[in-house]
């Protein structure tokens, strides 16, 4: 197992370099000239901008660029904005936002993802299971982008329950965003709970449990609910890497500054080591979380070795 | 331990028939074939048949299909939706002003009539939507085929390939490769459509960042089927590769792949609504339904139906498509049918 | 006691016989440990109903081995499902009387019910990889039943489970103990099922083909661990299967089921050697007999009805060779069901022309 995990974690350092490559190439075509924009309309000394230029390397070929980029960030330098602002700094400050605004999504996911798929599965075409099924179906098709106004609309602004907009409430606004992002993954889980309960509930070895004469309490939850969730938990696990990198729409309807909306406002301001900086982290935090999969599948299922 | 393992035995039939579950193996039994409980046509039945029958029982089905050819003819023939209005005729009397006999869907802030605006949005997002499927299925199918068929070093390559877009927020890439793309050049020159902030940029980039579930989608499927008897049948008859592939394996690859284009399509309507509500998809005077929900955003409170009819249309379109692969996939997977 | 009365069987394995006449007593204790009486379970799903089985009566007594025997799809398992209380009801819909210790369970609440499964009647399933739970350990699993049924601390349950697997000969029980189903061989994995039944000493036993998934050297072991097991505990053995070779070699009596009933009972001498019923002929002549050169088989015409729609009359009255139109008063074999009745000493059929068969 640990072998495993060392060769996972060795197949990550190509991945990581060719998706901040990808995106460094993308905003090394960023247009514009930064610098000029900066000093915005009282033009700098030429020297001055030659400076700027020299100190950010604006002039060097893209490989040599990507190569000195790559340089700091081994030594976990994440580089400078065009402002002087080190990109670690904004990070630091973006990343709990949209970590909170992640767990508050994936507590959503567990609790009523499950609880309606759980639900649903024990009670196959029952009432319940049909509006689940519709349920799911809804969320699933409408936008994120349009449940979230509609949700701010009429949460927000017509029964002012949930602050509309910001994170000035603490955890409280990161309520209504929080559902909205989990929205999609929600939907899914409960389905997935669904299939995979159903699918255990047929299983030989649930007749078994009731042929040894265990209580009903013991058959599902004990020979049922711990073999069907097993997908169930490793979809999820996955979902926190999605989502981190994900939230740039909930982020920008609810007006919360995490990473996605930094990411945005880097783009406009052409803040090429902002973007590729948080883009890195979130491809980082994406395979981080399939690895901690692979290895709580492993640990869930008995039948799961890796060597 | 020298004792030879179990094989696993077939699941049982999803219904509740009480099939009997053991299976005769030969030996001191008699010479008699198993009963059949229901029908052995409907068993026999090819996939397709039997997909076919399943699927027009479904309600989900007819849904979304009759949605769907309901925004496909709005898409192709927007004029028969406007109700003699002109999406461009507008006038600033009329800003805003709300739903009315007369304007079913009321006046944007710039005094156009809403009904015309939204009816001409279908094209573009539908138009996104196919193009941008048939652009991923083709990069997915090129791709994951040959990483699948092939396999050894063409299989890792392609693999961490995939592995790296695969790792990329796809909203965020779009984002940035639409941002860029206008201002592009490559030895010189702008690069074709992307650098036209049109709906082709849009489905390039959601292609560009996209293509890689059905890249899996057909690797394992080519996979799975490669070391199937009947490609084993084929090749030792001598078929090349490439008519292998062609012939035999992707033709039996395709059910996932039309189920998770089917979806997609939905998908890709919702990205580029999305992408526009950046700011970096479609712009005036295109006519795009993200376009209106972002516009109208800021009058959220004063005329809300700016913002609620495009959101009603666009959620309609994208569940047409996910109800169709829902039902596809319940139809075509019977391990799944609920 | 008393030894098999036709001699002629020849090649029967030697064993224990008993000859008991109504089905319902034994010589051995006297009082039957489980009876089954008209038993009947209906499927009312989507589509037709489904009589997977209609009318199974049969007794069995402490130390006994009473083999069901029948064709896949006969019924056999639905009705072994239906005495341990596991179908699905609805949309299971079962009849009839299940007598355990003379009580009938069909009567119990399901609370009574549920505490006679384990140390009771005990079931082991055909394919014990699917049968068995993959993410619990072999030993959580055996000693559950202790953890459920009597409160046993984990850790003795743990002890009481090697001890079990000890008991079945699984070899270094004490370091397998903790390993997982997928980590077993077949036939060590069947002695873990096996384990498991028996870890409440359960008067009855029903084996649902327990060796059918195996390997055939592996079979002849586990059926002669199931036989000295019995011995041990004089439980009463339900042996359900389709191998005549099995029921030959390990059965006291033998119920043969055709399309959800039981077409006749008796010794495994007399029914082997003297059928009663013509289905019963025909599976027996279906056998390939060694010493039988250049002899033809002789498989029984046609396939066995859908549990949708049985035939009227005799259900095997369409493929059967003597099937009749009544004529004269005689009964008519496509439309009078012919009751399960005595029709020698000690064995009973359901056939109209049983003595025809015996006699003639």
């Amino acid at each position: 197992m640990g072998r495993y995990v060392a060769r996972r974690l060795l197949l990550t350092i190509p991945v990581l370099i060719g998706a901040s490559f990808l995106i460094f190439a993308m905003v090394y075509a960023l247009p514009g000239d930064p610098i000029r924009a900066l000093a915005g309309d009282r033009p700098l000394p030429a020297a001055v901008q030659a400076a700027l230029r020299a100190e950010y390397n604006l002039d060097d070929p893209l490989l040599v660029q990507y190569g000195k980029y790559v340089l700091g960030l081994v030594q976990g330098d994440f580089g400078t904005d065009f402002s002087g602002r080190p990109v670690l700094q904004t990070i630091s400050e973006r990343l709990p936002v949209t970590a909170t605004l992640t767990g508050v999504a994936i507590v959503f996911e567990i609790i009523i993802g499950i609880a309606a798929g759980v639900l649903a599965g024990l009670r196959r075409g029952s009432f319940f299971d049909n509006l689940v099924l519709v349920t799911t179906t809804l969320l699933v098709s409408i936008p994120v982008l349009v449940l979230g106004f509609v949700s701010q609309y009429v949460f927000g602004v017509r029964l002012g329950v949930v602050p509309v907009a910001g994170i000035s409430e603490g955890l409280y606004s990161y309520l209504l965003p929080g559902l909205i992002l989990a929205a999609i993954s929600l939907a899914y889980v409960a389905r997935l709970t669904r299939t995979s309960l159903a699918d255990s509930l047929r299983a030989d070895y649930v007749r078994t449990a009731r042929a040894k004469g265990l209580d009903r309490r013991t058959v599902v939850v004990r020979h049922t609910l711990r073999n069907s969730l097993i997908p169930v938990v490793t979809f999820i696990g996955a979902d926190i890497g999605s989502l981190l990198g994900g939230a740039i729409i909930t982020e920008s309807v609810f007006n919360i500054p995490g990473l996605g909306r930094a990411v945005f406002e880097s783009v406009q301001r052409q803040e090429g080591a902002v973007v590729v900086g948080v883009i890195t982290l979130l491809v980082f935090f994406f395979i981080f979380f399939n690895l901690v999969v692979d290895v709580l599948y492993a640990v869930l299922d008995p039948r799961i070795r890796y060597e | 331990m020298s004792e030879p393992s179990t094989s696993q035995r077939r699941r049982p039939d999803e219904g509740g028939e009480p099939h009997d579950r053991e299976e005769d193996r030969g030996v001191g039994t008699t010479a008699l074939a198993s009963p059949d409980v229901d029908g052995v046509d409907e068993r026999q039945a090819s996939l397709w048949g039997d997909a076919w029958a399943e699927l027009r029982r479904k309600p989900f089905f007819w849904i979304g299909g009759v949605l769907a050819v309901f925004f496909l003819v709005m898409a192709l023939f927007p004029a028969l939706f406007a109700r003699g209005a002109d999406p461009r005729a507008c006038s600033l009397a009329n800003s805003s002003q709300p739903p009315s006999g007369a304007h079913w869907f009321g006046f944007d802030q710039l005094g156009c009539d809403y009904q015309a605006q939204v009816v001409y949005g279908a094209r573009n997002s539908l138009q996104i939507g196919f193009t941008g499927v048939i652009g991923l299925l083709v990069v997915g199918v090129v791709v994951g085929a040959l990483a699948g068929y092939f396999g050894g070093w063409v299989d890792s390559l392609l693999a961490r390939i995939t592995d790296v877009f695969y790792a990329l927020p796809l909203i965020l890439g779009a984002l940035i490769l639409l941002r860029v793309g206008p201002e592009a050049r490559i030895f010189g020159q702008p690069v074709p459509i992307i650098s036209e902030r049109g709906p082709g940029a849009i489905a390039l980039a959601l292609v560009f960042f996209g293509w890689m579930t059905a890249m899996r989608l057909v690797r394992s499927q080519v996979i799975a089927i490669k070391s199937s008897d009947y490609v084993a049948a084929a090749r030792a008859l001598g078929a090349g590769p490439m008519r292998i592939l062609v012939r035999h394996i992707l033709p039996n690859a395709v059910a996932p792949v039309i189920v998770y284009a089917t979806i997609t399509v939905g998908a890709l309507i919702a990205a580029e609504a999305a992408l526009t509500y950046l700011g970096v998809g479609l712009q005036r005077p295109n006519f795009s339904w993200g376009l209106q929900i972002s516009d109208g955003q800021n009058l959220l409170r004063t005329a809300p139906h700016l913002v609620l009819i495009p959101s009603a249309v666009l959620s309609l379109t994208v569940m047409a498509f996910v109800m169709m692969g829902d039902a596809l996939r319940d139809a075509l997977d019977p391990r799944q049918r609920s | 006691m008393t030894s098999p009365v036709h001699g002629s069987a020849g090649s029967h394995a030697a064993g224990t016989r008993t000859d008991d006449a109504t089905a319902t007593s034994s010589p051995r204790t006297g009082a039957p440990v489980l009876e089954v009486e008209d038993l009947r379970v209906e499927f009312r799903s989507r589509g037709p109903v489904v009589n997977a089985v209609n009318g199974v009566s049969y007794a069995i007594a402490p130390g006994e081995t009473m083999a069901i025997l029948g064709e896949s799809g006969c019924g056999k398992s639905v009705s072994a499902q239906a005495i341990m209380g596991i179908l699905d009801v609805p949309p299971a819909h079962i009849t009839g009387a299940i007598r355990f210790e003379g009580r009938d369970m069909l009567q119990m609440g399901a609370e009574d019910q549920r505490k006679i499964r384990g140390p009771g009647v005990s079931m082991i399933f055909q394919d014990a990889l699917s049968a068995l739970n993959p993410v619990y350990s072999v030993g959580d699993q055996i000693g559950e039943m202790f953890r459920a049924h009597r409160g046993t601390s984990k850790k003795e349950a743990k002890d009481r489970a090697v001890e079990l697997m000890d008991r079945v000969r699984i070899p270094a029980a004490r370091q397998r103990v903790d390993d997982y189903p997928h980590q077993f061989s077949g036939g060590m994995r069947q002695r873990v099922m096996i384990a498991m039944a028996l870890a409440l000493d359960p008067k009855v036993l029903i084996a649902d083909e327990p060796t059918t998934a195996l390997d055939v050297t592996v079979q002849a072991q586990v059926m002669d661990l199931l036989k000295d097991l019995q011995r041990d505990t004089g439980m009463g053995l339900i042996l359900i299967t389709h191998d005549l070779g099995v029921v030959n070699e390990v059965a006291d009596r033998v119920a043969v089921m055709y399309a959800g009933k039981v077409v006749e009972t008796g010794t495994i001498d007399d029914v082997f050697t003297r059928p009663a019923h013509p289905y019963t002929r025909g599976l027996m002549s279906s056998i390939p007999v060694l010493d039988g050169k250049g002899q033809r088989l002789n498989p029984i015409v046609g396939a066995p009805p859908s549990l949708a729609r049985i035939p009227p009359g005799c259900s095997f009255h369409p493929r059967c060779p003597m099937a009749r139109r009544g004529d004269g008063g005689r009964p008519d074999c496509t439309s009078d069901v012919p009751p399960l009745r005595e029709v020698a000493a000690g064995r009973r059929a359901a056939c109209h022309y049983s003595e025809e068969l015996l006699h003639g």
